[in-house]
């Protein structure tokens, strides 16, 4: 499959140019990033700091008490690699005033909880440090609806967005993230012994090959499964991209007067930039 | 001044910003007539930027706007083609590429193919163009078709036919995919295959000038060439950035090129035209 495999030097080219030149365009010079200790904020700082200069990138790392020492050393190691700013911010204390109300809550309410404590924090450090928040999804977790809506989906801009999770991964090797990094399960870290793929049950290198033939090449399901893919698991995917589409867009807005804001009220982003 | 220098504008426009892309226009005719180049191409909607939306209306212009007076005044000094969103005394608007010259607009070329699939918008807002003519630039006969124009082989066989030595293409043509094969996009290979092949089948020049720069995160992603009548290239920007490209055009090569190749001579416009009438009575599209 060779349509997943990139040149990365010239992706690397246009990301870092895209990341330039629209950081500047909104009158800004500097990101901010979560850094995770995982493969895509990895990336997405890397990117940064290719584009914008280390001291022009702030990480902020913020790990939760039952986070693991392994994430923490991990984004400790891209930071020191890539000489750029960073701070630590614990979590745990916000996290934990709000559910002492709700005890009873389960892993899924907490780590959506995590996901949005650490959006307010990077949030708030744009406005503190006059930085853009750099997004950190990639194609396929944002296809997929693997994400917290308004936590780590929540971004100013986003250079991983259209790399699919293997595409990243070449990508990071390719920039010169550390094996330790790029080799080990990725996880979301919302809970003790999370990882993607186990949560998602498939592995990425699978369905990035599903993705990119149903997404990019808009093969139809009897072609996927023809191509030899396994049709309960093609159908699996298509689910997740379907209930998860509300996650990919503006919330619904009740269509009521002559013009209605992103229907026909349509204007780029850039506008007089 | 050698009126057979030309440059190519690979320029990155303000995204609705008529004033400050006006200034970049000016700036950039400054350092072409200092290039010692007799016209200067700018890309598709170079005044206005392309991904307006709902800006159109805000940036169109009448073909008497005292912007292209500006224009027209610098036109005394080298001639330009450059991209407007033109507004018709019907309040239509257009997808506009002028050729000024001498203080005058010498040709207005209305985009005829409206991309509206995939990444492109443009039936929504904008109106179809109906005429491919020819005109008589300082560097011969020449015609402009506008990116997606080049794109339907019809259009620039019309063009041929009517006279065409010159194939002037501003563009403004977002990168996708294909990023696995090499230093370009998928569609950016296409485009080059295009251009060789144009210039090759038509026995002419191809000017294509492309922008640069990103737009809502589109990539605009440049690599202006110049296509000699034989279909090799004569000059060829980088991907990506902002350049100034500038080529010595020899019409005597398209008379060359056409002694070698007389392809235009052999036209069968009767054929062709039958033909078409055929196709055309027997309920194809």
């Amino acid at each position: 499959m060779t349509g997943l495999s990139l040149h990365c030097e010239f992706v690397q080219k246009i990301l870092t140019g895209f990341i330039v030149n629209e950081v500047r365009k909104a009158g800004f010079s500097r990101v901010v990033v979560g850094l995770s200790g995982g493969v895509d904020s990895a990336l997405s700082a890397y990117l940064g700091a290719k584009a914008l200069g280390p001291t022009n990138v702030w990480a902020l790392l913020m790990p939760y008490t039952t986070s693991s020492p392994e994430s923490r050393e991990h984004a400790e190691l891209a930071v020191k690699q890539l000489g750029i700013q960073s701070d630590v911010i614990d979590i745990t204390p916000m996290v934990d005033t709000y559910f002492e109300r709700f005890p009873e809550a389960d892993h899924v309410r907490r780590g959506n909880k995590m996901a949005r404590e650490r959006m307010t924090i990077l949030f708030d450090h744009s406005a503190h440090l006059k930085a853009l928040v750099l997004g950190t999804s990639n194609k396929t977790e944002l296809l997929l609806g693997y994400g917290t809506l308004y936590g780590d989906m929540a971004s100013a801009i986003n250079p991983l967005g259209d790399l699919y999770k293997t595409q990243v991964r070449q990508l990071a090797r390719h920039m010169g993230i550390p094996d330790t990094i790029l080799q080990k399960a990725p996880s979301g870290d919302l809970w003790v012994g999370q990882t993607d793929e186990g949560e998602l049950g498939f592995t990425y290198e699978e369905v990035d090959r599903v993705l990119y033939l149903m997404i990019d090449r808009r093969y139809e399901i009897p072609e996927i499964v023809a191509a030899g893919f396994d049709e309960r698991f093609v159908r699996a995917v298509l689910a997740k991209i379907r209930s998860s589409q509300y996650k990919r867009r503006l919330p619904l807005i009740a269509k009521i007067s002559a013009r209605t804001i992103d229907r026909d009220f349509r204007y780029p982003r850039d506008w007089g930039k | 001044m050698n009126r057979y220098t030309i440059a190519l504008a690979q320029m990155n426009p303000v995204l609705g910003d008529l004033e400050r892309n006006l200034a970049l226009h000016e700036k950039t005719a400054e350092e072409a007539i200092g290039r010692g180049t007799g016209l200067l191409i700018c890309p598709e909607l170079s005044l206005t930027g392309y991904f307006l939306k709902d800006i159109v209306s805000s940036v169109a212009i009448p073909l008497t706007s005292p912007i292209l007076g500006r224009l027209r005044d610098v036109s005394r000094r080298i001639d330009l083609v450059v991209g407007l969103v033109e507004e018709s005394p019907e309040h239509l608007f257009y997808n506009t590429a002028l050729y000024l010259s001498n203080g005058e607009i010498r040709h207005v070329h209305r985009k005829v193919y409206l991309p509206t699939y995939g990444i492109f918008d443009e039936q929504r807002y904008l109106a179809e163009g109906s005429r491919i003519r020819t005109f008589q630039a300082n560097i011969g006969r020449s015609a402009i078709l506008i990116c997606e124009d080049m794109w339907h082989p019809s259009a620039a066989w019309v063009a041929s036919l009517d006279g065409m030595e010159i194939l002037i293409s501003p563009s403004a043509s977002p990168g996708r995919g294909g990023l696995e094969d090499g230093q370009s996009f998928a569609n950016a290979r296409a485009w080059e295959t295009i251009n060789r092949a144009y210039a090759q089948l038509f026995t002419c020049y191809v000017l294509y000038a492309n922008r640069v720069g990103y737009e809502d995160g589109a990539c605009f992603w440049g690599g202006s060439e110049v296509i000699a009548p034989s279909g090799e290239p004569v000059a060829k920007a980088e991907y990506l950035s902002e350049q100034l490209l500038v080529a010595k055009i020899d019409p005597a090569e398209v008379r060359r090129a056409r002694m070698a190749n007389p392809l235009l001579r052999d036209e069968r416009l009767d054929v062709t035209f039958r033909e078409l009438e055929r196709v055309q009575r027997e309920g194809g599209r």
